[in-house]
C-alpha cells in the first residue's frame, strides 16, 4: 500500500490558456450563428479568412522568432483575435482587407511585443482602428438584415465581389449596402431630425437596429454564460454597461429628442460584444478587481462620449484602445493591501 | 575630441550614431513632415544647412564666449540662421515652403543642432565641426528621406510626388506612381510615421547586429589560427 502524498493545494481549477480561449469561442458560437442569420455568408467568409490568416501570420512569426510553433497554435489566441476582428467588419470588406488587418493585428501588435501575455493593446481593436482609419468607406458600408435587402446576394456572388470586386449585371454597390443603425442615427441627429422622426424608417427594431438587437441579445447570452463559468469577472462587462447606459441616460432625460435612449445604445454596434469579449481581454485589462470597476466603467462613458461627438459612429475599439493604455497606471494605484499591512495602497 | 578622425566623424553622423536613429532626437519634425519624400527631403536639407553653418560658427566663436552665456548664445546663433534660410527657401521654394510651414521656423528648436553644437562644436575645431555638422545633417536627411518615401509609397501610392516643387518643371517625370493602389491613408497620418520609424530602427539594429556577428566570426578564426586557437 502507497499513499501519494503531495502538498497542497488538492483541488484545482483546470485554467489553461487554451481552455479560456476554447470558452471564449463557444461562448462567441451563438452570436456568430446569429449574425450568419442577420446579414448572410459574408459574415462566415470573413470568418474564415481571418482564422485561416490569423493562424498563418502566427505561425510565420514564431517560426521567425525561433520559437515551437505547435504549442503557440494550439492555445487558440489568435483564433479568439481573429473571430473578434471578423465579427467587427462588414461583412462584404474586400478579403486582402481582412488578411492586412490579421497581418497587423498578430504581427504588428501581438508578436513584436513579445507575444500573448505581453501585448498592451488588444490585437483585434487594434487592427479594426487600422483599418478604419485607412480605409473609412470599405468599412462602413454594412449590409442590412435580411429582411430590409431589397437584392439579396447567393454565396457565390458575395465570394466573387469579395475576392474579385465583381457585383452581379446591374446591382450597384449603394444598392446593397446600407449605414449601420448607429451610422444612421448620428448622421441624421447631425441633420438636426429629431429621434421620434428618425425612428420612422424601417432599419428600426424595438430598442436598436433590427436584427441587430438580436444579434447583442446573443453575444449578451454568450458572455452570462462566460461569467457563469467565471472565463471572465463580472466587473468589467457590468461596469462598461453600467457606464454606458449611465451616460445615455443622464442626456436622454434632459433631452429625449436629440439624444437616443439608453437601451438604444446597449444594442447598438458592439456595446455588448465589446462589453463581455473585448474589453475584458485578459491580457490588455486590468487586474484588480477595482481597476476592473473603474476600467470598464471608463470604457462605457468614453462609448457614449465618442458616439455622441466624435467623428465615428461607434466606439468601442477606441475606447478599448483608449482603456488599454490606462490599464497599467489603474492597477498600480488599485493594488489590494496586503493583509496586516499599512493602509496605503501604493 | 581632437583626435577623433574625420572619418569615424562621418561614419557616426551616417550610422553609427544616427541622429534619428540611434540618438532619437529631432523626432518632432522628423515624425510630421516626413509624409513624402520631397517634404521630408526639403526640411532634411534645410536643417542640414543650419547645422552646418551653426557648427561652423559656434566652433569659431568657442573661445571667446563665456560658458555662463553659451546657450543664449548658441541658440542665437542658430536662430539667425533659420531665419535667414527660411527667407531663402520663401524666395527660391515657395510652394515647398508653404507645405513645411511651420516646420522651418521650428529648426531652431530641433534638439540635434543644439546638442552638437553643446556636445560637439563648441569644443572642436573649425574643419572638424565643419565635417560633424555636415555628416549629422546628411545623416538626418536620409533618415528623413527614406522614411518620408516609405510613408507615401505605403500611404498614396507615389514616390516623389511633386518633385517639381523642389527640382522644378524639369522634375514632373520624377514621380513614380502605382495605379492599382489605393494607398494606404494611416502611412500618411501620424501613426504611420511613429510605425515607420519603429521599423526603420528595427531594421538598423537587425543590420548592426549581422555585422556585429559577422565581425566577431572573424575574429574567432584568425588566418592560419584555427588549430592553435582551438585546442
Amino acid at each position: 500500500m502507497e499513499f501519494h502524498t503531495t502538498s497542497s493545494p488538492h483541488t484545482r481549477r483546470v485554467n489553461r490558456v487554451d481552455k479560456v480561449m476554447l470558452q471564449v469561442v463557444l461562448a462567441l458560437l451563438p452570436g456568430i450563428v446569429a449574425m450568419a442569420f442577420y446579414f448572410g455568408w459574408g459574415v462566415l467568409i470573413n470568418i474564415a479568412l481571418a482564422v485561416i490568416s490569423a493562424t498563418a501570420f502566427e505561425a510565420l512569426i514564431i517560426r521567425l522568432r525561433k520559437r515551437p510553433v505547435t504549442p503557440v497554435l494550439l492555445d487558440l489566441s489568435a483564433v479568439v483575435t481573429a473571430l473578434l476582428f471578423a465579427i467587427a467588419i462588414p461583412p462584404l470588406l474586400p478579403w486582402w482587407l481582412v488578411v492586412l488587418g490579421m497581418a497587423f493585428a498578430i504581427i504588428m501588435v501581438k508578436q513584436m511585443y513579445g507575444g500573448l501575455g505581453y501585448n498592451p493593446f488588444n490585437p483585434a481593436m487594434a487592427a479594426y482602428v487600422l483599418l478604419l482609419i485607412s480605409y473609412p468607406v470599405e468599412m462602413t458600408s454594412w449590409l442590412p438584415p435580411f429582411m430590409l435587402a431589397e437584392q439579396p446576394l447567393n454565396p457565390a456572388q458575395i465570394l466573387a465581389y469579395k475576392f474579385a470586386g465583381i457585383l452581379p449585371e446591374g446591382v450597384m454597390l449603394d444598392a446593397i449596402t446600407m449605414a449601420t443603425p448607429l451610422d444612421q442615427m448620428r448622421t441624421n441627429l447631425d441633420l438636426n431630425r429629431m429621434i421620434s422622426e428618425i425612428r420612422q424608417h424601417p432599419l428600426w427594431g424595438d430598442f436598436g437596429g433590427l436584427g441587430w438587437e438580436w444579434v447583442g441579445n446573443w453575444f449578451l447570452m454568450g458572455g452570462i454564460w462566460m461569467v457563469y463559468k467565471r472565463t471572465i469577472t463580472w466587473q468589467i462587462p457590468l461596469a462598461f454597461l453600467g457606464g454606458l447606459v449611465g451616460m445615455a441616460t443622464i442626456f436622454w432625460l434632459f433631452d429625449a429628442e436629440s439624444f437616443p435612449f439608453p437601451l438604444f445604445h446597449l444594442f447598438s454596434g458592439g456595446a455588448i460584444l465589446g462589453a463581455f469579449f473585448i474589453a475584458t481581454d485578459p491580457v490588455t485589462a486590468c487586474t484588480t478587481r477595482a481597476g476592473q470597476l473603474i476600467y470598464g466603467a471608463s470604457i462605457g462613458v468614453l462609448v457614449y462620449i465618442i458616439r455622441t461627438w466624435g467623428g465615428y459612429p461607434d466606439a468601442v475599439a477606441f475606447a478599448v484602445l483608449l482603456m488599454n493604455m490606462a490599464a497599467p497606471t489603474i492597477d498600480y494605484y488599485t493594488r489590494p493591501r496586503t493583509y496586516g499591512h499599512g493602509g496605503g495602497a501604493v | 575630441m581632437a583626435d577623433t578622425s574625420y572619418r569615424e566623424l562621418i561614419t557616426d553622423g551616417l550610422w553609427h550614431n544616427n541622429q534619428a536613429l540611434v540618438a532619437l532626437l529631432g523626432l518632432c519634425p522628423l515624425l510630421a513632415v516626413s509624409n513624402t519624400a520631397i517634404n521630408g527631403l526639403g526640411l532634411g536639407l534645410a536643417t542640414t544647412a543650419v547645422l552646418v553653418a551653426s557648427n561652423t560658427t559656434v566652433s569659431l566663436i568657442r573661445n571667446y564666449v563665456r560658458p555662463e552665456v553659451r546657450l543664449p548664445v548658441f541658440v542665437l546663433v542658430i536662430a539667425s540662421f533659420v531665419t535667414a534660410i527660411e527667407m531663402g527657401m520663401n524666395a527660391y521654394f515657395h510652394e515647398l515652403h508653404k507645405i513645411l510651414g511651420i516646420f522651418i521656423p521650428l529648426i531652431v528648436t530641433n534638439c540635434i543642432i543644439i546638442g552638437r553644437a553643446e556636445a560637439f562644436a563648441s569644443k572642436t575645431g573649425l574643419s572638424r565641426s565643419l565635417v560633424d555638422g555636415l555628416s549629422v545633417g546628411i545623416g538626418f536627411t536620409l533618415v528623413l528621406l527614406t522614411l518620408g518615401g516609405m510613408r507615401e509609397l505605403v500611404g498614396q501610392g507615389t514616390l516623389f510626388d511633386q518633385a517639381h516643387l523642389m527640382f522644378g518643371e524639369a522634375a514632373r517625370g520624377l514621380t513614380l506612381r502605382i495605379e492599382a493602389f489605393p494607398g494606404m491613408l494611416i502611412a500618411i497620418l501620424p501613426p504611420g510615421a511613429f510605425i515607420g520609424l519603429g521599423l526603420l530602427i528595427m531594421v538598423k539594429n537587425l543590420i548592426d547586429k549581422r555585422l556585429a556577428a559577422r565581425a566577431a566570426e572573424r575574429i574567432d578564426y584568425p588566418e592560419g589560427a584555427e588549430g592553435a586557437a582551438n585546442p
